[in-house]
């Protein structure tokens, strides 16, 4: 009975899609598979040891901690804030836009400002329907909407391609350890080269679908008033 | 000490194993400090989890693997219990960071671009790795923040550290837990299965159709779990080795895109609440779905590019 093997895989499934404790679930299909594949205990705790040590890149993270929270303590939040505000008079679509090349591009030296809570509510919302208030109209509330999930979904697009490119990264170390795991040995700066066409393509074409569908709601709203603004 | 005073051992390798030492260093302080801060609701749980962890980061090189083993093991007990709480965090205040502003103003972009830079310089120059840059990049940034503002002492640097990787919590482990579960998954010969039973379905050999599953399965399975990282361990070991990267595809293309192709997956699920679902609170939007139906066009098309650009590089 080989398929008893993959009992682990199916705990991992499962556990994620039912929202059982991340960690919980990891450990038992690692102490299952090991003992269904017959690694038993000291093989368990041997690749366990082992494998975790050989992964403590990925603990790369807590090292950059030691500047992430004092940066945010002198003021990095406020900056992105007022860089993004040199912008004046662009419509919704535009703002997301160019939040998406600011957030993609720091996204690749792994700086972020704060998040949907701490950046996209206080800062890139005011400015995305203002360009709409300074004609002298409401915001429609479909419109609105849209505009926030337009903004969400522009969030985290720029922040999932922009990532993969800042060498260091959870995600390219984990393909690195994936890949090491199976016998090929890969570099951290390869992983990244091949995702830039990618990371590039990925926020330009968001960037694009999301300007294009402003504007056509922006006609369908308001008609053509707005328009002229560009 | 041995180790370090090899000469066969790279320089990067040794620098590496310091940056290391400085981690668990970070982190058993985590450990300690919330094990003496009586805010904390839980300070045993969180001590074991966060020095624990420390122990293994720190000198995990000179321990036996079999008890590095025991003490991952020991680390998980207090996190599955939910024993890892926070304690008493000293936030900045809205005030303080507006005041840090006024002073340094765009100057800030300098330290905190420093990291990246450093990392590309040294990928890119050096021979002592990407990772090593990192380190530098930290250790620059840190040195410029305290040019900038004599407010700026190693006391709030570690005391930043601490709160961030309080907040962070146990679950910032996963990805360095999941590889382990790759490692285990290899060691137990489950890529072996998963080959005999898709190669029933795959015909073996075609490369392209190889990859085709594999990036359609990497945005399936993160779109049930949620989570891409959790998908490319499984997806790799099951799918990706014995159908594409066993007949010659370039494993950086299909490892690495792979990911990103998960991505699109987690871009389509509610699953993935912390990036789909919370922020429809957050904005108060009206429609549960609203963020997800903003990213299922672009997913689709990114998709298809990364499918496409996987064929053509492998």
């Amino acid at each position: 009975m080989e398929l008893i093997k993959l009992s682990g895989i199916i705990i991992v499934i499962i556990g994620f899609a039912l929202k059982k404790d991340s960690i919980l679930i990891i450990l038992s299909a690692a102490i299952v598979t090991a003992l269904v594949g017959g690694l038993g205990v000291v093989g368990l705790l041997e690749t366990l040891g082992t494998s975790f040590v050989a992964n403590r890149s990925m603990a790369i993270f807590i090292l950059i901690m030691l500047v992430t929270g004092t940066l945010e303590r002198n003021g990095l939040k406020e900056a992105a804030a007022n860089l993004i505000g040199k912008v004046k008079r662009a419509s919704p679509g535009m703002v997301i836009g160019l939040y998406g090349i600011m957030r993609g591009i720091f996204a690749a030296f792994n700086v972020s400002f704060g998040g949907v809570a701490g950046f996209v509510r206080p800062i890139i919302m005011p400015m995305a329907t203002g360009a709409v208030e300074a004609t002298g109209r409401d915001i429609n509330e479909e419109h609105l909407e849209q505009i926030k999930g337009m903004s969400s979904g522009m969030e985290n697009i720029s922040w999932f391609f922009g990532q993969v490119l800042f060498i260091g990264g959870a995600g390219g170390l984990l393909v690195q350890s994936t890949l090491a795991s199976l016998g090929y040995n890969v570099e951290l700066i390869d992983l990244v080269k091949v995702e830039i066409p990618i990371g590039i393509f990925a926020i330009f074409i968001t960037i694009v679908y999301y300007f294009l569908k402003d504007k056509k709601l922006r006609k369908k709203y308001y008609g053509d008033g707005v328009e002229r603004g560009e | 000490m041995g180790f370090f005073t090899d000469p066969e051992i790279l320089i990067g390798a040794k620098l590496l194993e310091v940056l290391y030492m400085i981690i668990g260093l970070v982190t058993i302080y985590t450990g300690v400090k919330n094990g003496m801060d009586e805010k904390n609701p839980s300070r045993t749980g969180t001590a074991i989890f966060w020095c624990s962890l420390g122990i293994v980061l720190a000198f995990g090189r000179l321990i036996p693997p079999i008890i590095n083993g025991i003490i991952i093991i020991i680390m998980t007990i207090p996190s599955i219990l939910n024993k890892v709480k926070v304690g008493k965090q000293n936030a900045p205040t809205q005030e303080e960071m507006e005041k840090s502003y006024d002073k340094i103003g765009m100057k800030i972009f300098i330290p905190a671009l420093a990291i990246g830079v450093f990392a590309i310089i040294f990928a890119l120059f050096t021979d002592m790795g990407a990772l090593v840059g990192v380190g530098a990049g930290v250790f620059a940034s840190i040195v410029i923040l305290m040019i900038f503002s004599p407010n700026n002492k190693p006391g709030v640097f570690l005391r930043d550290s601490e709160r961030l990787l309080s907040t962070v919590g146990p679950l910032s482990m996963l990805p360095m837990l999941l590889a382990s579960l790759g490692a285990i998954f290899t060691a137990a010969g489950v890529g072996e299965v998963i080959a005999s039973l898709v190669g029933n379905i795959i015909p073996q050999g075609n490369v392209n159709i190889g990859i085709i599953v594999y990036a359609l399965g990497m945005m399936l399975f993160s779109m049930i779990m949620g989570n891409a990282f959790a998908a490319i361990t499984v997806m790799t070991v099951g799918i990706g080795a014995p159908f594409v990267l066993a007949y010659g595809a370039n494993p950086v293309v299909i490892g690495m895109v792979g990911l990103t192709a998960g991505y699109c997956g987690t871009l389509c699920t509610p699953m993935a609440a912390n990036f789909n679902i919370v922020p429809v609170a957050m904005l108060e939007m009206k429609d549960r779905m609203g963020v997800i139906k903003n990213q299922i066009v672009p997913a689709g098309i990114i998709m298809i590019f990364q499918i496409v650009y996987m064929i053509l590089l492998k």
